[in-house]
């Protein structure tokens, strides 16, 4: 790994997913960059978003969910028995569909996962980490003199970076976004979109979404997926302009999908 | 242009009438349903009411020395029916406890005979005889007799005579059990809920264990009481109407109760909170404790209250396990033998004197006024929670 010009945070290797009988991922192999936004694309039910869930072992949580092959992180592998899915997940952060905030106070919702895994005691250098993961996310000079009000007060795309708080406060190496703008309007989408340039400096992102010009706006990277399958992975200028697969053209000049 | 048809029509008509009609029907049923409520509750607030005054009559107490031989001598021979012997056995004891009575002849108020009572209420079947009657009348016009608020229903227990009877004993009794349910049945419910609803694998064991919940709640109570006069009382040795066995049998009858209601509590907290948690590195514990069972507190408690109000109104398993009994003195432990306020209620409906079913509808009042106080709670906690989020 140290040998290569590239340093790639996740590699996927041969990773091949069942929900029960049913095979939902055939074998993917991918490599993620760090400090580079990568998009997932592909119709509804192409595994994308279950690929996705694979990173940080949300899978897990589903009965009947069994995964085979490697996926690492910085070169170890996330599905060995002795990794704890507890402090993976604390590297591996999520942003959801739905934003969706924990019905207590804007401070309470940032401060909740740096305390659970003791990052720093209660008071002021809580206030300070608080204070820098809103800062982060773009949204402190919206919230700054109502902390203490329920995030669920707040509009949705508050919200959705009020979630982007959270999951930076802390630390993780990865952001994974899971559809974060399909529930806002234009105006907030444009923002959480600003936000993904800024924080890709710092963090890895991959993000997975239905609409294209997104896509083509913030990734530096495209996956297409297609029935379980990559189709095709490459940088997106090539994926959006000159695409080496003629399934993947279909799809994104709305031929198909 | 052409002509809209805006007017009623034939069919719409009949639409708009079989409209009504519906509406009539709701109207109906919902009268008819009111009517009997309304039946009810007048029927035992007017019989329920009058207990909650009491007859008193002033009479001379002699605290001689024949009054502590017979206690009857403590009043002169014509006043001794109208006196209650609940009062008039006491003298004996009065004189006892303070010597310097002895001798001494005082004009008091004392606690009247309850056919005198049910006579001065001019309840029917008062059973006092002519001779008193006109006594009293007599009585009556001299000013000394009176009906007092019948402090006595509230802090005396069980008694024979209906003028010394009260609900004490069996509040307390009552209050001992629901507490000894609650202690066992919300902790022990809560903890099954939560571990069927948020651990447990969906395997063919805890399908049946499910199947098995929901078919229990459905069972009925007496049953219950057979499984606790087995369990409790055979084979763990409890003593017999005792309100540890109430409340174990009762703590048995209400824990499918409480699981359902928590697993349906659990089940309404959304899945993204759990998603949220768990996507940031809380563990199970941690995603149950911090997030997921806040939410469902109030549904939690609306359930665990709804479930307990049933238990507190509940008497046949307690007839199993021995609480349907003449229990005068309130219990001093879990272990003593103690009734409670539906025992209560049943025992005094089926005595035959006249007084005792004005308190048969006293002690309905107070068995009411405490569950439907219960329920508003639960409405309240429930209230609450749709706010939530």
């Amino acid at each position: 790994m140290t040998s290569n010009l590239i340093e790639n945070t996740l590699t996927v290797r041969d990773l091949k997913l069942w929900y029960g009988n049913f095979e939902a991922l055939h074998g993917i192999n991918l490599d993620i960059q760090k400090g580079k936004v990568t998009a997932f694309i592909g119709p509804s039910g192409c595994g994308k978003s279950t690929f996705l869930r694979c990173i940080n072992r949300m899978n897990d949580r589903i009965a009947g969910c069994r995964v085979e092959g490697a996926l690492l992180l910085n070169g170890q592998d996330i599905y060995d028995p002795s990794v704890d899915v507890v402090q993976l997940r604390s590297y591996i952060g999520m942003v959801f569909q739905k934003p969706n905030p924990f019905p207590k106070s804007i401070y309470e919702n940032v401060a909740y996962a740096p305390r659970i895994h003791g990052m720093v005691k209660d008071g002021p250098e809580m206030d300070e980490l608080v204070e820098t993961a809103l800062k982060r996310a773009g949204i402190w000079e919206e919230v700054k003199d109502k902390l203490q009000q329920p995030g669920t007060a707040l509009s949705g795309g508050q919200q959705q970076r009020l979630c982007i708080a959270r999951t930076i406060a802390v630390k993780p190496k990865v952001i994974l976004m899971d559809e974060p703008c399909s529930a806002l309007d234009p105006i907030a989408t444009a923002k959480i979109e600003e936000l993904m340039d800024e924080l890709k400096e710092e963090y890895t992102i991959v993000i997975v979404t239905h609409n294209m010009q997104q896509a083509a706006r913030v990734s530096d990277y495209t996956a297409y997926f297609y029935l379980g399958d990559l189709i095709e992975f490459s940088d997106t200028h090539t994926i959006f302009t000159a695409p080496a697969n003629q399934k993947t053209e279909d799809y994104i000049t709305g031929r198909f999908g | 242009m052409d002509q809209l048809d805006m007017h009623t029509n034939a069919s719409m008509r009949k639409r708009l009438r079989a409209d009504k009609r519906f509406k009539l029907y709701g109207l109906a049923a919902i009268s008819f349903a009111l009517a009997f409520l309304v039946f009810f509750f007048v029927d035992i607030i007017g019989k329920g009411a009058p207990a909650f005054q009491q007859a008193e009559i002033q009479v001379t107490v002699h605290y001689s020395e024949a009054a502590i031989n017979n206690y009857n001598k403590a009043v002169d021979k014509e006043y001794k029916h109208l006196v209650s012997k609940a009062w008039l056995r006491l003298v004996p004891n009065q004189i006892a406890g303070k010597p310097e009575l002895l001798g001494q002849d005082y004009e008091e108020w004392v606690l009247a005979e309850n056919s005198v009572d049910q006579y001065l209420k001019g309840h029917e079947g008062h059973r006092l005889k002519e001779k008193n009657q006109r006594l009293v009348d007599q009585m009556k016009t001299d000013g000394k007799v009176r009906l007092v608020f019948n402090s006595g229903f509230f802090n005396s227990g069980d008694s024979k005579l209906p003028e010394n009877a009260g609900i004490l004993a069996a509040a307390i009794g009552s209050v001992m059990v629901l507490l000894l349910t609650m202690l066992f049945a919300v902790p022990v419910g809560v903890m099954t809920a939560i571990y069927l609803e948020e651990f447990a694998p969906d395997n063919r064991l805890t399908q049946v264990i499910e199947v098995n919940i929901n078919n229990l709640a459905a069972i009925p109570s007496i049953l219950y009481g057979l499984l606790g006069l087995a369990i409790f009382i055979n084979v763990m040795g409890a003593p017999r109407s005792s309100a540890l066995v109430g409340g174990l049998t009762l703590a048995l009858m209400t824990l499918p109760v409480i699981i359902i209601a928590t697993r349906a509590a659990l089940r309404s907290v959304p899945e993204p909170i759990r998603e949220a948690a768990y996507g940031l590195g809380a563990s199970s514990l941690q995603v149950v404790w911090h997030h997921v069972l806040p939410l469902a507190m109030p549904g939690i408690l609306t359930g665990s209250i709804i479930g307990l109000a049933q238990a507190m109104g509940e008497t046949a398993p307690l007839l199993i396990v021995g609480m349907m009994a003449y229990i005068p003195d309130a219990p001093g432990s879990i272990f003593e033998a103690t009734t409670v306020l539906p025992a209560q209620i049943y025992t005094w409906s089926s005595e035959s004197v006249r007084a005792f079913e004005e308190r048969t509808a006293a002690g309905i009042m107070v068995l009411l006024t405490v569950l439907l106080t219960m329920n508003a709670i639960a409405v309240k906690f429930r209230n609450r929670s749709e706010n939530t989020w």
